[in-house]
């Protein structure tokens, strides 16, 4: 019967999400309820305190449900029913009951929301977020540096993250850290540029690789269209600044009391047992590669460091230090790499780069052997 | 007949009002979200164009003195309307054929002044795709003008209808519903020529 | 198609039309006939819409899967969410509207007739251009919700929005008219002594239904029409070069798209509003506030549209707003509840399949309300909007408010449309497949979402490790489909059972004072009502008067093919912007003129 139903739902949801619960972040890269920021940990608050509220009008809706339908069933030889119209009494009480949970939820609501809209304080780590079809510009205005696909950030400082679009809607989600918030593009005022872009606010808590992806459908590889947020210590963040060619204070001198080991959750080492096992490239292979980078058209949209300007695809700045190729499409591995850059669209369809023998992006295939892909991919995978 | 059972006319509607005007009334409670929507858009996208040209200011292209005439014309072919409906209800033929003519006139003297404004701006480089104040301008002003003349074509009909003699008295209401339609229109051009043309 | 066999008296003062043959049909505009046609293709594109879903669940059965390329599959969830919005949800509801409402007032037929059967045409002919971009290989493919500028043909150059855009507006023409003809229909052709306190929660619902239809569809008009100006000639309302704002589309589409979502929900409330005191023999429990309620649904219903758009970045105080009216909606919506239950309380319930789905309707429609407090709250939705979690809660509202509830209507109302019952005990499998497949496929998306996975995406990495979660929403959804195929094989097993009189369950609404299926012209003699809950008060006296051999001649509207040709020319004009010139549509718009004329000029035998 339909009470069957109702009981076992209400066990299933209590019973679950207590397993859920359990379930932290290490089976779970992007779950919402194990937060690892300031703002996180709020929502996360909040979300925990309606929660028990709802369940506790559904627990209780459900089972008048089903004892109604149980103790109210025909039964032979009953008189019929009183014809009851209504009970004002009771009609006021129940539009009232649920007025003051409501009211209840609303003012922890109100709160947060303001809280998710504060302004960054002093000393706020300022990364501005660029969505594009299907990457994440990262660029940090005060530090001179340019990276994609995955942003490093120092823990236990403020975030301010200011999201916007070079093309259409996308939304950038890191659950661990924030909600997400649209990006737009840039809309042009009339006497110039004005600013469209919406900001995430947030302190990360614990060292870590934390991972996100865009949440509003971008197009053919939406679903491909992931980064991840590195926290590491102050002293290590200056060191990956001043690596990745950024103008922050320098890298300090060796503290002979407590170095902070470069603990960023392991998001650094880019080899699986997979990898160690096949071709380790040589040197020659990567000065062939590093030689073809810089002549091909592979600059003409990827930045290196030192390198190259193009600013048309993601940059490549010590693109063996990622996490992935093409924003969480494949591990980034030599032999994946050389997929990627052979054939990028068959890993990610429309993607708006060419291959080696295919056209894509608008430009020509690149006609690269497969001895110059291999060259190219371990070039990149030297730049740490 | 027992006591359940009623005694209906055909023509018997709950609220005594005809149900062609009832839904009527409707459909112009509907298309008022519909201009409403195109004209708060005209509003949200004021002074948001990139590039001219643009409707005030020194080389604005809005031509209030112009405006103005045609508005009045339009106003005058509400006047016409009340006219022919009253004409057909008192059994006026000659002056319903009379009125409601005028009326259509007056319709198509509007519509070409729209065409002339329309031409005029597409001369003066404002086409549908230039900028914002185009796409929205053309796209409110167009589709008013659209009711327009399916209402100067519903005139006609009806004019025509009364010259063979097949508008009495009894088929008043037609004509009403038509003018109610007709008096719509006009109301949504006093609006968009308010806020367009006149408050800058 | 079935035949209807009415076992109707035709004395001298019946009128009679042919009943039978293709022709009938087409040219038909008996609001029951309309009703009817409206049905069976609104559960054509159920089928449609179910096999969509299924190859979206076979794609994300397991992680990185390659069943469908993502275009395919970005093809298949919008077309799945249009269909299931526009071509089932909304029909659906009209299909009911048409048959049930005008018996329930007392009418013969609807307000406007003719207008009625082009409505129906429009929609069969819209639904059919829109899938048939499924012949080009381009379906639409920016979801139903077509976010510009991804919707622009910068960024979607093919034919699939262009689609999407003109058959939305041939579908939106055919809701309005319908809407204006419920409203006139139900405001102006009640019967002597129905007040509206007196009329039942159905129609009482199907109103309010109708003034968001002829009040939201505009927007959504006006939306499309910039959209398609964009694509087809260069105006630039969406794109942002040129100034074209992204949040003029989410506004226009959410000031729409909140309305309808009561569109679609408030049918099923008055079906079990009707079906619940039916089986519980008690009156509706505070008929005064579940009716008030329903109206003031309709009112903030147009103050809460923001709700969908929390992470847009709109602002702490708009924020705030939109949550307090959308925690303030929740109020009336979630005392209509209360409402049956208390229904229910000292009745003597029978356990009917009609019954069965409306408790159903109660306890799943519950569930997704109460996740709908927690979107509510902008904060909480900046974490699981535009999640998994999202497609758990209005999958529990629409597919356990509005399928469930459709189906206890089904169930209900099939003696009276077609003269027999469903059978029970296929009636019973199909709604345990129904509850079981549901909560089976959309119960794990609430932790799905929660666990960090989004919408709209046609794969998912390993590493989420929620593979097993959406394994199991796979199977619900088979289980789902089998409830379907129980429901199609029951239809078809059950023709030529015991034959229904003209109250079989002990209704209490006028309907049920007809035969089963009523005769063309509805009612012998219009009944003169004088309560809530006619046929308890008066059964026999008002029988007596209703069915039988008609007292005075009944004048009825002749067939027509002047609808059908009209619908066909309103269809051509908007299909014909796809040639990319500006005088064909016009064309067709003139020969629409021309139809809707020579319509005009028609004897409609009243």
């Amino acid at each position: 019967m339909a009470r069957c139903a109702g009981r076992s739902l209400g066990a299933l949801s209590i019973g679950l999400s207590a397993l859920v619960a359990a379930c932290g972040a290490e089976r779970h890269p992007q779950t919402t309820l194990d937060p690892a920021s300031d703002i996180a940990r709020d929502i996360a608050g909040l979300q925990a305190m309606i929660f028990w509220w709802i369940l506790g009008v559904l627990v209780v809706v459900t089972a008048v449900l089903v004892y109604v339908l149980f103790r109210f069933r025909q039964r032979p030889g009953a008189p019929p029913p009183r014809r009851i119209h209504g009970n004002n009494t009771l009609e006021i009480l129940w539009t009232l009951g649920p007025a003051v949970i409501v009211a209840l939820i609303l003012v922890p609501t109100v709160r947060t929301i303001f809280r998710s809209y504060q302004e960054a304080p002093e000393g706020a780590v300022r990364v501005e977020a660029i969505g594009h079809q299907w990457w994440w510009e990262f660029r940090y205005p005060d530090l001179g540096v340019v990276t994609a696909n995955q942003i490093h950030v120092p823990v236990g400082r403020p975030v301010h993250l200011s999201l916007s679009s070079a093309d259409v809607l996308h939304n950038f989600w890191a659950p661990r850290l924030a909600g997400k918030r649209y990006t737009y593009p840039r809309l042009p005022g009339p006497g110039g540029e004005r600013e469209n872009f919406n900001v995430l606010l947030f302190t990360v808590e614990e060292p870590g690789a934390y991972s996100g992806q865009c949440a509003e459908f971008c197009g053919t590889s939406h679903a491909h269209m992931r980064f991840r947020v590195v926290a590491m210590g102050e002293r290590a963040f200056d060191d990956w600044v001043a690596d990745m060619g950024g103008g922050g204070p320098p890298a300090a001198e060796e503290d002979p009391g407590g170095i902070e080991p470069e603990d960023d959750g392991g998001a650094s080492a880019t080899a699986t047992a997979q990898d160690t096992v096949a071709r380790i490239p040589s040197d020659a292979q990567v000065e062939q590669g590093r030689a073809l980078f810089a002549a091909r058209p592979c600059v003409a949209c990827h930045a290196v460091q030192g390198v190259s300007q193009g600013a048309l695809g993601p940059s490549l700045t010590r693109f063996g230090d990622r996490w992935s190729i093409g924003a969480g499409a494949l591990a980034n591995t030599q032999e994946n790499l050389e997929a990627w850059i052979e054939d990028p669209g068959a890993i990610k369809p429309e993607a708006k780069m060419p291959g080696a023998r295919v056209a894509g992006g608008g430009m020509p295939p690149t006609n690269l052997t497969d001895e110059e892909v291999a060259a190219i991919a371990a070039y990149l995978l030297s730049l740490k | 007949m027992s006591e359940h059972a009623a005694q209906i006319d055909r023509h018997y509607t709950t609220t005594g009002i005809d149900s062609r005007k009832l839904g009527l009334w409707v459909l112009i409670g509907s298309e008022s979200l519909f201009f409403g929507s195109l004209i708060a858009t005209y509003m949200v996208y004021r002074g948001q164009s990139t590039v001219g040209p643009f409707p005030h200011g020194p080389d604005g292209l809005l031509d209030i003195p112009l405006t103005s005439v045609s508005t009045f014309v339009l106003l005058m072919s509400s006047l016409a309307m009340v006219l022919a409906l009253h004409a057909v209800q008192v059994s006026n033929r000659r002056g319903a054929i009379t009125w409601l003519l005028a009326t259509a006139l007056l319709g198509a003297g509007f519509l070409g002044f729209q065409a002339y404004e329309f031409t005029h701006f597409w001369h003066e480089g404002l086409t549908l795709d230039r900028n914002l104040f185009g796409a929205s301008f053309f796209i409110l002003t167009g589709f008013h003008g659209a009711h327009v003349a399916v209402g100067v074509v519903w005139l006609l009909i009806l004019m025509t209808e009364a010259w063979r003699h097949r508008l009495p008295a009894s088929r008043a209401l037609s004509v009403e519903i038509a003018g109610l339609y007709w008096h719509f229109v006009d109301v949504v051009w006093i609006v968009i020529f308010t806020l367009i043309y006149l408050i800058e | 198609m079935a035949t209807i066999e009415a076992s109707v008296p035709s004395g001298a003062h019946a009128p009679s039309h042919p009943k039978t043959g293709l022709w009938s049909w087409i040219t038909t505009v008996d609001h029951k006939r309309v009703g009817i046609l409206y049905g069976a293709t609104a559960l054509f594109f159920l089928l449609v819409g179910g096999l969509e879903a299924l190859l979206m669940r076979i794609q994300l059965s397991r992680p990185e899967n390659d069943f469908l390329s993502p275009d395919l599959y970005n093809q298949l969830f919008t077309m799945h969410g249009t269909t299931m919005v526009f071509l089932v949800g909304m029909p659906m509801a009209v299909a009911f509207f048409n048959y049930i409402v005008p018996l329930q007032i007392g009418a013969r037929d609807v307000a406007f007739p003719r207008l009625n059967a082009l409505s129906y045409w429009i929609f069969l002919f819209g639904g059919l251009f829109m899938n048939a971009s499924f012949l080009f290989g381009a379906a639409p493919n920016n979801g139903w919700f077509g976010y510009a500028p991804l919707t622009g043909t910068a960024y979607s150059p093919g034919l699939n929005m262009d689609f999407w855009g003109l058959g939305l507006q041939i579908l939106g023409v055919a809701s309005i008219m319908g809407g204006v003809n419920f409203i006139t229909t139900i405001i102006n052709m009640r019967a002597p002594g129905m007040t509206y306190f007196r009329m039942p929660v159905f129609t009482h619902l199907a109103l309010v239904t109708s003034f968001l239809i002829v009040t939201a569809l505009p927007v959504l008009a006006v939306a499309l029409f910039y959209l398609t100006f964009d694509r087809f000639w260069g105006t630039q309302f969406y794109v942002t070069a040129a100034g074209g704002n992204p949040y003029l589309w989410q506004h226009l589409f959410w000031i729409f798209g909140h309305p309808e979502v009561y569109i679609l929900i408030l049918p099923a409330f008055g079906i079990i509003s009707d079906v619940i005191p039916t089986f519980s023999r008690k009156p509706l429990f505070g008929y005064a506030l579940i009716v008030f309620s329903g109206i003031l649904i309709g009112f903030i219903g147009w103050g809460v549209w923001a709700h969908h758009m929390f992470s847009t970045g709109l602002g702490p105080i708009a924020d705030a707003f939109f949550s307090v009216s959308t925690f303030i909606i929740a109020i009336p919506t979630g005392v209509k509840i209360f409402n049956w239950l208390a229904t229910m309380w000292g009745g003597s319930i029978r356990f009917e399949v009609p019954m069965l789905f409306a408790a159903g309707t109660i306890a799943m429609f519950l569930m997704g309300g109460v996740t709908g407090i927690l979107l509510g709250s902008p904060p909480v939705d900046l974490q699981v909007g535009d999640t998994y979690f999202v497609v758990a809660h209005f999958h529990y509202v629409l597919f356990g408010g509005l399928v469930l509830g459709i189906f206890s209507g089904f169930y209900y109302w099939w003696p009276k449309f077609f003269g027999y019952k469903l059978g029970h005990g296929l009636g019973l499998l199909n709604f345990w497949l129904f509850i079981i497949g549901m909560n089976m496929t959309f119960m794990p998306m609430h932790f799905v979402g929660l666990l960090g996975m989004p919408r709209r995406v046609f794969t998912y990495p390993a590493e989420l490790n929620l593979a097993t979660y959406n394994l199991v929403e796979t199977v619900g959804g088979f289980i789902t489909a089998l409830a379907v195929l129980v429901f199609l094989l029951n239809v078809l097993r059950s023709r030529g059972g015991e034959r229904a009189g003209p109250n079989p369950w002990g209704g209490f609404s006028l309907e049920w004072a007809t035969t089963s299926p009523p005769a063309e012209y509805n009612f012998s003699a219009i009944p003169i009502v004088r309560s809530r809950e006619p046929l308890w008060d008066a059964e026999e006296g008002i029988l007596a008067v209703t069915t039988g051999e008609p007292p005075e001649p009944i004048h009825l509207p002749n067939p027509t093919f002047w609808p059908l040709l009209t619908a066909a020319c309103i269809t051509a004009t908007f299909a014909l912007f796809m040639t990319n010139l500006w005088w064909p549509p016009l064309v067709g718009f003139a020969l629409t003129l021309l139809m809707a004329i020579n319509w005009a000029f028609e004897p409609s035998g009243h």
